[in-house]
């Protein structure tokens, strides 16, 4: 198992290799001064001179390159124009949030979907694979952030029921200790119920809205896959030994049916994190993601580049993980690795 | 719907030949068994068709404010109401369709010529260009496809074309290793070794053996990425990327509806969005049925 | 037999709801079965024996249904049983093992473990006893070392070892009836033999029913007490198998012994009484004098061996020496004389039919030479071959008809393609007439060469095939397998036409099979191969008739020899 996450993690090394040559030549293509761009909308002739030596941009583009990567290295992604603070900083700050918003969406969108998918195949033509078939096509089609929109409207100004969508936790309410960064934690771990209650209620609707996006995929894929396995021959064998249907639908079919689906959950977490970034921009959400849409609006390049490239290296590390729990399932893999 | 080939297919069914059917016959066959996909195909006609003459027929101005007439909800005169500065919301989601629509069709026309040759010359010849073109898909599936675009987008510049270039450049592992896999294969299939020993060119065995027999999965591939690619421009102009306020466009317009949901004024973003989810809902059925009648085999 | 049988099918209909209608696939058929009996059902595809089987045991998919009839097992009526009785019967008291054993086990569960599952199923070991008991299950199927067996995944495990699984998990619960579905097919023959003869023992051992069901008239007058025949959802006929082949009853029953190669036949002996006979063409000797058309010296072919140990071993440079090339050709020398046809035979694996492949000059030889009339063009790499002058004069009719015809050309396209890219033949309507008169020459109807390959049946695709082989009269025609995925009564058509072809058009074969009945018909020299190297070579009647390799002879013993 050990030799197994070794192998894999030298196969992440050409995909950070990759993503940080694409992040630096994203940096390097814009058309017209890199400098002005980086010195942001109002610099003066002078100031713009000054950042293009202080980034080196007047340097050959192998050294440039040099002095990123040994930037990075050092954790440096700059310093934000709009916040005044070192990228590195600002993302630390915030991508707890943006995890915790994550993480929820996706833990919610597993428990609907996985179940689903598995009952609409097992009772294929029934109406709950009628169900199953609406949620997947209508899923993929709603824009993540008309959904989000919908709820607040329905939810907030027509119901009530939930808070304003304006960030992560009640202003005047004071934020626990920070332990995780995940507020849902924090204010258990604080013991502070009533906190609790406020940031659950703040995450319910970019949770719920994340949720219906990627259930889709999720469903669609465990449907297929139960449908394939349900008619492979080791599951008419298990059948003709006589093996129960929970015996066969449990252990036979169900662990097999999960190994494309695990598969799938790299392509959903890519999409996860793309619309985690619309979803932040309509819940007014504090992580990573609305602070690159600022610092889009503002023109001010360091944090984006920042964002792009930590959310890359998230999204490598995470299929990493991916790639280790289908080891975990699938022994063919695992022996041959 | 069901798989019965996992039981011997009944006698009749094997030992006469089945009967010749063409594609309309198969067509209507299929929209017969399921209704929706015929509604998709109505629906699609519908969406070329505003798209087409959408500015002709719009009512009004689709830039014309009239701040009197501001932030009117759906009437008679303005059947999706008004926004902030009074322009017609109708108008606009009909004059929007093309600019949306317009750039789903380029951005996947575009993937699929390049993602298609690299992938299938990638399958077929395998070597160095295989490895290369494994090594860039990879490397742009390392990232989160969307916020690559956004990068991309932001580097190259905030304009209609390089929204397409993005949108192409994320699709691009997909196609190329759909491709990639169709051609590889049947690189070693029966009928191409046949082909091979009729004295045909690797080239000649590439342009007539392998290419035609992978487009219907092809066509299935683009259908089904329509709907993925006209969200995905609306994203990013959601996020204030590619397309700038005037110009009418369904994402744009949903950004600037979104700040009045708190107070009420819901219209503005509906008819914009549920045009968008129209569109995408659209094409996405539509995969299914080009899917269900190219390639029967992979109904799920 | 007066007690009552074990297992009574009466008056069975099973149908199947398709997009075309309702399709019998079984009707108003009745088969029993005594104990301690073993009763083969024969057909060829589509014939409907496994839907029988499948009926028996519950396991249809949804599509199908029993319309009518019952099926009895000691007492029980196995149509109205409720669903968790038949949980209860399948696997303790009737038991199945299926074609293909790979795919019958679930990949990522220990063999070990899926017996335990069935014994645990049916309360025939409690959890601390399973272990024990699911080893000893192993045993019972000669696995050698168990212990270890059981924690094995099925990946691990060859063909006829994961068929000895299944075997192994189906006896488990000591079932009173056995239904094996085609056990054997896709093993090789030597394997088949290991698998039936340990079927055999073991239920005559706890005198179980056996039901086995295959395609191979062969195997199940061999190995079984009575023999059913089907023909298209029917039974034709009933008899002991002693009997069956002396006195086949049925018109169907005879054309499909006759098909069925066996020792001592020719030829036109497989075809039907009423078929036209092939025009006996004389059966020119071969001429050795003008030296041989092909002559094969040291052929060798390697692959590198897979690359074993982990990237990671392979990064920090702890990997041993590069491992050894695998040599799927080692060194082999043969020879066909103009006229002849050679047979080349041995089991899955022993390098045939790489060897055909790099005659054919699809994939190049890692050492020796191929001379060709002279010339070797071992030398010419496969990849510019399409373009040299004597790539007409070698073709080849692959093994899979329908995978060797491009799906989206017409069969005319299809034989007219070696015509258009090399031929002489210009002008549409003489390149027509040219593939009507090929289309006549192989027996394919002319009305059907417009039709696309999902529109032809399987012998009209080998047609097909084989006329686009002989579209330019080579010189050497390859033929791999070319009747392996066709059922007995079309092989026999095919092998007539091919050795009539042979004749007329003045060809010589390389013959690729693992068929020793069907070379013993078709060559007249045989070459046997195992692990890429040659065992034993001679004149067809010699080798197959006395055989000198150990080898040779454990094939030849391995094949199910029905009472004569």
């Amino acid at each position: 198992m050990l030799r197994l996450i070794g192998a894999r993690l030298l196969t992440t090394i050409p995909s950070v290799i990759g993503v940080i040559i694409v992040t630096f030549l994203l940096t390097r293509v814009l058309p017209g001064d890199t400098a002005a761009y980086f010195a942001g909308p109002t610099a003066s002739a002078q100031a713009i001179a000054e950042i293009r030596s202080k980034l080196g941009l007047d340097l050959p583009l192998p050294q440039q390159f040099f002095t990123y990567v040994m930037a990075l290295l050092k954790g440096d992604l700059g310093q934000s124009l709009t916040t005044g603070q070192p990228v590195t900083k600002d993302i630390a700050a915030r991508l707890p949030a943006s995890a915790e918003l994550t993480l929820s969406g996706l833990l919610l969108a597993m428990s609907v979907a996985l179940p689903l998918g598995v009952i609409a195949a097992v009772k294929q033509g029934s109406w709950i694979d009628h169900l199953c078939r609406v949620v997947a096509t209508a899923g993929v089609s709603l824009p993540v952030f008309f959904t989000g929109l919908l709820l607040v409207y329905t939810f907030y100004f027509i119901l009530g029921w939930s808070p304003a969508p304006l960030g992560r936790f009640d202003v005047f309410l004071s934020e626990p200790p920070r332990v995780t960064g995940f507020l849902l934690i924090d204010t258990l771990v604080a013991g502070d119920v009533p906190a609790f209650r406020a940031a659950l209620s703040q995450l319910i609707l970019p949770a719920v809205t994340l949720a219906i996006f990627s259930l889709a995929p999720i469903t669609r894929m465990t449907r297929a896959s139960m449908l394939a396995v349900l008619g492979a021959d080791f599951v008419r064998t298990a059948r003709a030994n006589g093996l129960t249907n929970a015996r066969v639908i449990g252990t036979y079919a169900f662990r097999n049916a999960m190994l494309p689906v695990v598969t799938t959950l790299g392509m959903v977490f890519s999409f996860l994190l793309g619309a985690n970034v619309l979803v932040e921009k309509v819940f007014a959400w504090p992580g990573i993601g609305s602070y690159a849409v600022e610092a889009l609006i503002a023109s001010d390049y360091a944090p984006i580049q920042g964002f792009v490239l930590t959310m890359a290296i998230m999204y490598v590390m995470l299929n990493l993980l991916i790639d280790v729990l289908y080891g975990i399932i699938d022994p063919r893999v695992r022996l041959e690795g | 719907m069901t798989d019965s080939s996992r039981i011997e297919p009944a006698p009749a069914l094997r030992f006469e030949a089945p009967p010749s059917t063409s594609i309309w016959t198969h067509g209507r066959h299929i929209v017969a068994e399921n209704p929706i996909t015929g509604f998709a195909f109505v629906l699609f006609a519908l969406i070329v068709f505003v798209a087409l003459f959408g500015a002709s027929i719009a009512p009004f101005d689709p830039l014309a404010s009239n701040t009197t007439n501001a932030l009117q909800p759906p009437n008679m005169r303005h059947w999706f109401g008004t926004d902030q500065l009074g322009r017609d919301i109708f108008s606009r989601v009909l004059v929007a369709t093309r600019l949306d629509f317009s750039i789903a069709v380029f951005s996947v026309a575009l993937v699929f010529v390049l993602g298609g040759l690299a992938g299938v010359t990638a399958g077929f010849f395998g070597g160095w260009v295989d490895k290369l073109v494994g090594r860039i898909a990879d490397t742009i599936m390392a990232f989160p496809l969307f916020v690559l675009a956004m990068g991309i987008v932001a580097a190259l510049g905030n304009s209609v074309t390089n929204i397409i270039i993005a949108t192409a450049i994320i699709n691009f592992p997909l196609y190329a290793r759909v491709a990639r896999a169709e051609a590889n294969v049947r690189r070693e299939a029966g009928f191409v070794q046949a082909a091979r020993l009729s004295g045909n060119s690797e080239w000649r065995l590439l342009l007539t053996q392998i290419v035609p027999n992978i487009m219907p999965i092809m066509a299935v591939q683009m259908s089904l990425t329509m709907g993925y690619a006209i969200l995905n421009a609306a994203g990013l102009s959601f996020i204030g990327l590619g397309v700038r306020p005037p110009t009418p466009e369904w994402g744009i317009m949903v950004a600037e509806g979104a700040s009045f949901i708190v107070s009420g004024e819901w219209w503005i973003a509906f008819f914009p969005g549920l045009a968008l989810m129209t569109a995408v809902f659209c094409f996405n059925l539509l995969g299914d049925g080009v899917r269900d009648l190219i390639d029967p085999q992979r109904r799920t | 037999m007066n007690a009552p049988p074990l297992l009574d099918i009466r008056n069975l209909t099973v149908e199947f709801a398709t997009r075309r209608g309702v399709v019998k696939a079984v009707e108003a058929i009745d088969i029993h079965v005594g104990k301690g009996e073993t009763v083969a059902i024969v057909g060829e595809s589509g014939s409907g024996k496994s839907v029988t089987s499948y009926a028996v045991v519950r396991i249809l998919d949804r599509a199908g249904s029993v319309a009518k009839g019952s099926i009895t097992f000691s007492g029980v009526d196995l149509v109205t049983a409720t669903e968790s009785q038949m949980c209860d019967l399948r696997g303790r008291e009737i038991s199945m093992i299926f074609q293909n054993p790979r795919a019958a086990l679930n990949p990522i569960r220990k063999v070990g473990k899926q017996i335990e599952d069935v014994l645990l199923q049916h309360v025939q070991a409690t959890r601390a006893t399973a272990r024990a008991k699911a080893i000893e299950a192993l045993e019972k199927v000669k696995i050698a070392r168990p212990e270890e067996r059981y924690d094995a995944y099925p990946f691990e495990l060859s063909g006829g070892m994961c068929q000895r699984v299944v075997i192994a998990l189906a006896l488990a619960c000591q079932p009173q009836l056995l239904i094996a579905d085609e056990p054997t097919t896709g093993l090789d023959v030597t394997t088949q033999k290991a698998v039936m003869d340990l079927i055999v023992e073991l239920t005559r051992e706890r005198g179980m029913s056996t039901v086995l069901i295959t395609h191979d008239l062969g195997l199940a007058a061999a190995y079984s007490d009575r023999v059913v025949v089907m023909e298209k959802g029917r039974v034709v006929e009933t008899a002991e198998s002693a009997t069956i082949f002396r006195k086949p009853e049925h018109a169907y029953t005879r054309r499909l012994m006759k098909a069925t190669p066996r020792i001592g036949m020719s030829l036109t002996d497989l075809l039907p009484d009423d078929a036209p006979r092939p025009k006996v063409v004389e059966r020119r000797t071969p001429q050795a004098e003008a030296g041989p058309l092909l002559r094969v010296d040291g052929l060798v072919k390697e692959y590198p061996a897979a690359v074993s140990g982990s990237l990671l071993a392979r990064v920090t440079g702890k990997a041993t020496a590069a491992p050894a090339p695998f040599r799927a050709v080692d060194g082999i020398s043969f020879t066909v004389a103009r006229g002849e046809t050679l047979g080349l035979v041995g089991e899955s694996g022993c390098g045939k039919s790489t060897t055909s492949m790099m005659v054919t000059r699809l994939i190049d030889p890692s050492g020796g030479t191929i001379v060709f009339d002279g010339t070797d063009i071992g030398a010419i790499p496969a990849k510019q071959f399409a373009a040299s002058a004597l790539r007409r004069r070698i073709q080849m009719v692959f093994q899979d008809p329908t995978d060797s015809l491009n799906p989206r050309f017409t069969a005319e396209r299809a034989i007219a393609d070696p015509i258009m890219r090399m031929g002489a033949i210009t002008g549409r309507d003489a390149l027509r007439g040219r593939c009507e008169e090929l289309a006549r020459l192989v027996g394919l109807p002319v009305e059907l060469i417009d039709r696309f390959p999902h529109q032809l049946s399987g012998g009209q695709k080998a047609r097909v095939g084989i006329a686009r082989a002989i579209a330019l009269d080579p010189d050497l025609l390859i033929l791999d397998e070319p009747t392996a995925a066709l059922d007995v009564s079309v092989q026999a058509v095919v092998l007539n036409l091919l050795q009539e072809l042979k004749g007329r058009l003045g060809m010589s074969y390389l013959f690729v099979s693992h068929d020793l009945n069907v070379v013993r018909l078709l060559c007249d020299r045989v070459i046997v191969m195992k692990t890429g190297q040659i065992v034993e070579e001679g004149t067809a009647e010699g080798v197959l008739g006395s055989p000198k390799a150990d080898y040779t002879k454990e094939l030849l013993s391995a094949i199910p020899h029905p009472p004569s």
